[in-house]
């Protein structure tokens, strides 16, 4: 069964047309990553399917019931972490987890939520005493404790540093492994690849393009690259293969890597040379990404 | 949980959330303490007309400013932090929990009450003890008289949360609409009844909250039961008008710029 049903969802600000007959569907316990620029439309998407804003087209279910009416029943089942949400500030962790705990009909125990996103340590801290990451991290707590079937995750790691986001990447696999399902937005292409079993790409209101991070890779025509370090000596019209010499490095983009990288060092090789700083890259969920959501 | 759980409970944050806040417990708590001591002091020993009757000026004071702290925990306390916790995100965070929205604002609303009874208790302690104001006379119609005078400027600090756009701003429209009626109304010192100031303030709410509060505390033995329903109507009009439009146009989310 679907967690989330979407078909021909329109929205309009004045004349603004944010969201233009956007389709998609998520299954029950799947990350699912929701991706565009910003002005896309996908914030306006995620707050039609939390409630907060009314469409103006199409349906959406979401756990079976259409949000906009879903009211309190809903509520109970599905948490929400949203792009800028702050917590009272002069209230300690575990007394707000507390206070969300009870808003809840079947909520998890509060000490284990507050481990599960590692602020055991500061449990007894006031919100305005903490980082922004461990705000963020308090923020995800409050987004969990109630125990929900589906969880929105809004930009959950936008000013993380890299430890911070590494664990909140884990909290995140630790839900999908308890059968949550969460639809997550993200700016970085790396935590999409890593989290999201599907993605969808909104772009200009409407969905450019749906998949697991491997196939949206995979149906690029984008070209693979080949880089080194130039040999010494050397210019890009001595090698064998079309290249370009770009900062001291010579990059070729090929369709058939095996094969041009097979001439590449078999007449590497017959002259002795040893390719420095040489890799094959192809290219990465961001470099497609880039490409579907560039219209200038 | 019960429904009155759960709103006692959100009671209990908002106190928590209330005396630990150094801003709020200090204009909304202290402040009122604070000119009590200072125009007590500085009109110590005159009288103040009061209709056609005379008082010590404390026996005037004292009542008022009863009414002022109430105001401030309810009016001001509610607006402001209301509109900041709008624009920080909190109260559209609350929004997307089961909580009732009655519940919430059942929750501000009680932790106000609580804070102006203890105004209440303490300004009235301090002038009793130490300006040697008279005791209320009618201990009941006080209490009728803070309780209704409460959540009158409880749903009017809720609505005027609707005409903030941001929470920078909410400290200046706040004043700028609270202080000058609170002074025109006669709060700090009497204002003469024929006065174009006084005509003005009778529209308003808070002149009836200060005078049904004098009448409560009754100096000067006027009233038989410490009420005065007209003062008590007009407050409940401004109430209900501030519920009407509050539960219409309240919004949980920031403005979008």
């Amino acid at each position: 069964m679907s967690a989330i049903v979407v078909e021909g969802l329109r929205k309009s600000y004045g004349a603004l047309e944010a969201v233009r007959g956007v389709s998609f569907s998520v299954e029950e316990g799947e990350v699912f990553g929701l991706l565009g620029p910003n002005g896309a439309g996908k914030t306006t998407i995620i707050e039609i399917l939390e409630g907060y804003r009314s469409r103006d087209g199409g349906t959406a279910t979401v756990l079976g019931i259409d949000p906009h009416v879903g009211g309190r029943k809903l509520r109970e089942r599905v948490g929400l972490v949203l792009q800028e949400a702050a917590v009272p500030a002069y209230l300690s962790v575990t007394e707000l987890v507390e206070m969300y705990r009870g808003y809840y009909p079947a909520p998890r125990p509060a000490a284990e939520i507050i481990e599960l996103v590692g602020l055991t340590e500061k449990a007894h801290e006031r919100a305005r005493r903490l980082s922004g990451g461990q705000q963020r991290r308090l923020d995800v707590a409050l987004g969990l404790i109630g125990d929900p079937d589906l969880v929105f995750l809004d930009e959950p790691t936008t000013g993380f540093d890299p430890s911070a986001r590494r664990a909140a990447w884990e909290v995140v696999r630790n839900l999908r492994t308890l059968g949550k399902t969460i639809v997550l937005t993200t700016h970085y292409m790396d935590e999409a690849q890593y989290l999201a079993d599907r993605i969808c790409v909104i772009a200009l209101g409407q969905v450019v393009a749906e998949g697991t991070p491997e196939s949206l890779r995979a149906g690029t025509d984008q070209m693979t690259h080949i880089r080194f370090a130039m040999p010494d000596g050397m210019d890009a019209a001595m090698l064998p293969i079309k290249a370009k010499a770009l900062d001291g490095q010579a990059v070729i983009e090929t369709q058939t890597p095996t094969r041009t990288l097979n001439e590449l060092t078999t007449w590497a090789v017959a002259r002795g040379l040893e390719l420095s700083n040489l890799e094959v890259a192809r290219p990465s969920l961001e470099d497609v990404y880039l490409e579907l959501t560039n219209h200038e | 949980m019960s429904s009155t759980g759960i709103a006692l409970r959100q009671v209990e944050f908002e106190q928590k959330s209330f005396w630990r806040n150094p801003a709020s417990a200090f204009f909304a708590f202290l402040f009122p303490i604070i000119f009590l001591v200072v125009f007590a002091t500085l009109f110590k020993g005159s009288r103040a007309p009061v209709g056609n009757v005379t008082v010590a000026y404390d026996d005037y004071y004292i009542p008022a400013l009863v009414a002022f702290g109430v105001m401030g925990a309810c009016f001001t306390n509610i607006a402001m932090s209301l509109s900041l916790r709008r624009d920080s995100g909190i109260l559209k965070r609350m929004r997307g929990t089961p909580l009732p929205s009655w519940a919430f604002v059942a929750g501000v609303v009680g932790s106000s009450i609580i804070v102006s009874i203890i105004l209440a208790l303490l300004t009235t302690g301090f002038g009793i003890l130490v300006y040697g104001v008279h005791v209320p006379q009618h201990i009941g119609a006080a209490a009728v008289t803070i309780a209704v005078g409460g959540l009158v400027f409880c749903a009017l600090g809720m609505a005027m949360t609707i005409v903030i756009p941001n929470a920078e701003a909410g400290p200046a429209i706040v004043n700028g609409v609270f202080l000058p009626i609170v002074f025109i109304s006669g709060t700090f010192f009497p204002v003469s009844p024929s006065s174009i100031l006084a005509k003005i303030a009778e529209y308003f709410p808070v002149r009836h909250f200060i005078d049904a509060m004098f009448i409560a505390f009754d100096p000067a033995h006027q009233s038989s039961n410490g009420f005065n329903g007209n003062d008590l109507l007009i407050m409940a009009a401004w109430g209900v008008g501030a519920v009407l439009i509050a539960s219409r146009r309240f919004r949980w989310e920031p403005r979008k710029s």
